[in-house]
């Protein structure tokens, strides 16, 4: 081909693909919503996106998510499920750029950490008046509901809720003499029982605690509520975390740090450090929830009878935690609909879906982790423990002491702009953990100010 | 009358133009793909960036003009003064440090007689790393237990430093990082500088009695003056958009110490969900490294680069 003509070919094939990606991204959301309003309201077909579907490396799960859809689409044969595949099923780098190209799913997957967020810039549709067609809704526990809420409008269902308290090596214990069947239960035992597993030798960490990359001041909350502390006043518009309750979750890192010397060298620690550490088997103990173990097994090579999960010690409340669905601002009042139902049926149904413990069990997945706590005392939470029960596959009692501590726990939510006072909080948590003459209070001090005025321009 | 007849004889008839066009159609044509490429992946994401810094939107409903609220939330942040002296800290340092190294690497490899091309591959070895395997190599290296480098110093009994984990040292671990990933490139092309320098520059030095400190100084220096100084301005633009080495080793922490422009940025646009103000943070950086480029241009110009 003559380089001429080649070029002129170039060219072309260029101005094509990107005529094609701008069409294809300025058209998506009108054609979508154009298509979803101009069907009728009854049994018109309906095609939905749904987001975090399992990955296609685990198999055993995407054959489960498919044998639901299928089911599903039997009950209801207007609508069509697409589950669209990602790990992890959110990235915040991705989130506001498939928002803004038309490409978010119709239910898209959440952390409760951003649920506030979305719910305050506008990005998820209200469902309030298509609650009634799902009956399971009213069955779920009220402070849980209150996640995706503002005022009295609702954004989004959960999907998995749990609250935090204390993982622990049961085989760490064992190996440092302390009782894995009695784990600790207030702040000077698990400084007592962190000493012990660091005299285990070089490299060994007793407790291990976040200061990076937002995760420190999310575990700062997190240790403050079970003090009973506040991290913003009730009427949400000054920080109250500058107080007796903030200090002692301070001074007790610090004394761990410095004085007893059993929280390792490295810090700066994010998310997947303390997971990879608990993994290999050095770390004793950590703040998280029965889904850390989960993460533990599945990604970081841990076994589940290794570990145990035990309530946050001295802890009146909790910080909750788990992730949901909502729906995409775009959505028409069909696909809302057709969505509400394939999330009563994949993840609100016990022994159906996500609850669906016999099959679990029969495929060889794990089954017994008390990771999901959606209804409390209802009928429908107590199937689920009996199920759950039943076809257990991992060693349940490991996790009874969570379980116990957590029928008298109160849960708490997030506090509003929790990713900007978690940033400053970060500060505090990294100064206490990698500076031997951190002032507490000058450092509380100076977050309460900084938040202050992040909630000043909020309000 | 002699401009005149110049002027007239450039007047061209439809015939004359088409074929002009005909004939330089080969270079249109690749002018083409490349202005496209550049409006879609340059242009139009720096238009929409800048439009941003004065918009508050969510990407769902029609954006609203803010005027310049954005900037004001970004210079009331406590981390925004940090960032920027951290900024200009990083990337003093990286000069200093980033600048001297591959230009002492290049003469070394330039003075050499043996295995010059095993070395250089050597060098250049780094660059082919991805970035962000570069980076975790050097999370362990500075890990301050079973890390590399405080094994090295236990090794000749000095006490191991904190690294990552001091305010003291962070920066300047993130200096390091940057270096050793980038040094190959800088050395490369310094060395095809030196050995453009004609040798009996050299001989004749020598001839003079020069040594290898007078030579670097008179003749080396003098004559890669030019490459030295426009390595010098991109340096400076590309040092001053750090963010992978905070982003993947220390979060900005401890105490904010390698919190960046660049690292700022992201959290307002992926941490806080607010566009408007890592738009209004990216104008500002843009404005700053404009005098920068506008310097290089002037230099680039001027030497005919």
């Amino acid at each position: 081909m003559k380089p001429r003509n080649l070029a002129i070919l170039l060219s072309a094939g260029i101005a094509l693909a990107a005529a094609g990606c701008g069409s294809g991204t300025g058209s998506t959301p009108d054609a979508k919503s154009s298509q979803g309003s101009a069907a009728p309201a009854a049994a018109a077909p309906v095609t939905i996106t749904v987001g975090c579907k399992p990955p296609k490396n685990n198999p055993k799960e995407v054959a489960q998510w498919d044998a639901d859809v299928a089911a599903f689409q039997k009950l209801h044969p207007n609508i069509t499920v697409e589950g669209k595949d990602a790990f992890p099923c959110i990235v915040p780098e991705t989130f506001q750029a498939k928002l803004a190209g038309g490409e978010m799913e119709d239910l898209f997957y959440v952390y409760y950490t951003d649920v506030q967020k979305i719910i305050g810039a506008g990005q998820a549709a209200d469902i309030t008046p298509y609650l009634d067609s799902v009956p399971a809704v009213k069955t779920i526990r009220p402070d849980v509901m209150t996640v995706f809420k503002s005022g009295e409008k609702v954004y989004g269902l959960p999907r998995v809720n749990y609250s935090t308290g204390l993982v622990y090596n049961r085989k760490l214990f064992t190996q440092a003499g302390l009782d894995p069947e009695a784990p600790p239960k207030t702040w000077a035992e698990v400084q007592a029982a962190a000493k012990k597993i660091a005299a285990l030798g070089p490299g060994y960490v007793g407790y291990g605690e976040y200061s990076a990359g937002n995760t420190g001041g999310w575990h700062f909350t997190s240790s403050l509520f079970g003090r009973g502390g506040d991290v913003v006043t009730p009427d949400g518009k000054k920080a109250a975390f500058n107080s007796p309750e903030g200090k002692a979750v301070l001074e007790n890192l610090k004394t761990m740090r410095w004085t007893d010397n059993s929280m390792g060298t490295k810090q700066l620690l994010r998310w997947e450090d303390l997971m990879r550490m608990m993994g290999s088997g050095k770390l004793g103990m950590m703040i998280g929830a029965p889904n850390v173990v989960q993460e533990v097994n599945n990604t970081f090579k841990g076994k589940f009878e290794d570990y145990g999960v035990a309530g946050l010690p001295e802890a009146t409340k909790s910080l909750s935690g788990g992730d949901g669905y909502m729906f995409n601002p775009k959505a028409s009042p069909e696909k809302i609909k057709a969505g509400l139902q394939w999330l009563e049926y994949r993840f609100l149904t016990p022994g159906q879906g996500q609850f669906n413990y016999e099959r679990a069990k029969a495929d060889g997945l794990p089954v017994g982790l008390p990771d999901i706590d959606l209804f409390g005392n209802t009928e429908p939470g107590k199937k689920i423990l009996d199920l759950r029960k039943q076809f257990a596959t991992i060693p349940v009692e490991h996790f009874q002491t969570y379980i116990d501590a957590n029928s008298t726990v109160e849960f708490k939510l997030e506090p509003p702009k929790a990713q900007e006072i978690y940033a400053v909080l970060d500060t505090a948590m990294s100064a206490v953990l990698t500076r031997q003459d951190a002032n507490i209070d000058q450092l509380l001090s100076d977050a309460q100010k900084k938040v202050d005025n992040i909630l000043a321009k909020s309000s | 009358m002699t401009t005149m007849s110049v002027r007239g004889s450039r007047r061209r008839t439809p015939g004359a133009v088409r074929r002009r066009v005909r004939r330089n159609l080969t270079a249109y044509g690749f002018l083409c793909g490349a202005l496209i490429c550049f409006a879609f992946f340059s242009w139009y994401p720096m238009v929409r960036e800048f439009l941003l810094s004065f918009q508050k939107t969510n990407f769902v409903g029609p954006p609203e003009w803010i005027g310049l609220d954005n900037f004001r939330t970004v210079t009331e942040d406590s981390a925004f003064i940090p960032a920027w002296t951290n900024t200009a800290v990083f990337t003093g340092l990286a000069l200093i440090v980033g600048y001297a190294v591959p230009f002492v690497a290049a003469i070394v490899l330039n003075e050499l007689r043996h295995a010059k091309a095993y070395l250089r591959f050597v060098v250049y070895l780094p660059v082919m790393l991805p970035p962000a395997v570069a980076v975790l190599l050097f999370k362990w290296f500075y890990d301050p237990g079973p890390g590399l480098f405080n094994q090295i110093l236990d090794l000749v009994h000095l006490p191991g430093l904190s690294w990552l984990d001091s305010t003291s040292t962070a920066l300047i671990s993130l200096v390091l990082v940057s270096t050793w990933m980038n040094l190959g490139t800088g050395t490369l092309i310094y060395l095809a500088a030196l050995q453009s320098i004609p040798g009996e520059l050299y001989e004749a030095a020598e001839l003079d009695g020069a040594g290898l400190f007078r030579r670097v100084w008179h003749v080396t220096i003098p004559q890669t003056k030019l490459i030295l100084l426009v390595m010098l301005l991109l340096q400076i633009v590309a040092t001053m958009q750090v963010f992978i080495e905070p982003y993947l080793l220390t979060g900005g922490g401890p105490e904010n110490a390698t919190v960046t422009v660049a690292y700022l940025m992201y959290q307002y646009a992926f941490s806080f969900g607010n566009f408007g103000g890592g738009g209004a943070l990216g104008l500002m950086l843009m404005i700053v490294l404009m005098v920068f480029s506008a310097v290089y241009l002037r230099v680039s110009r001027d030497n005919q680069i």
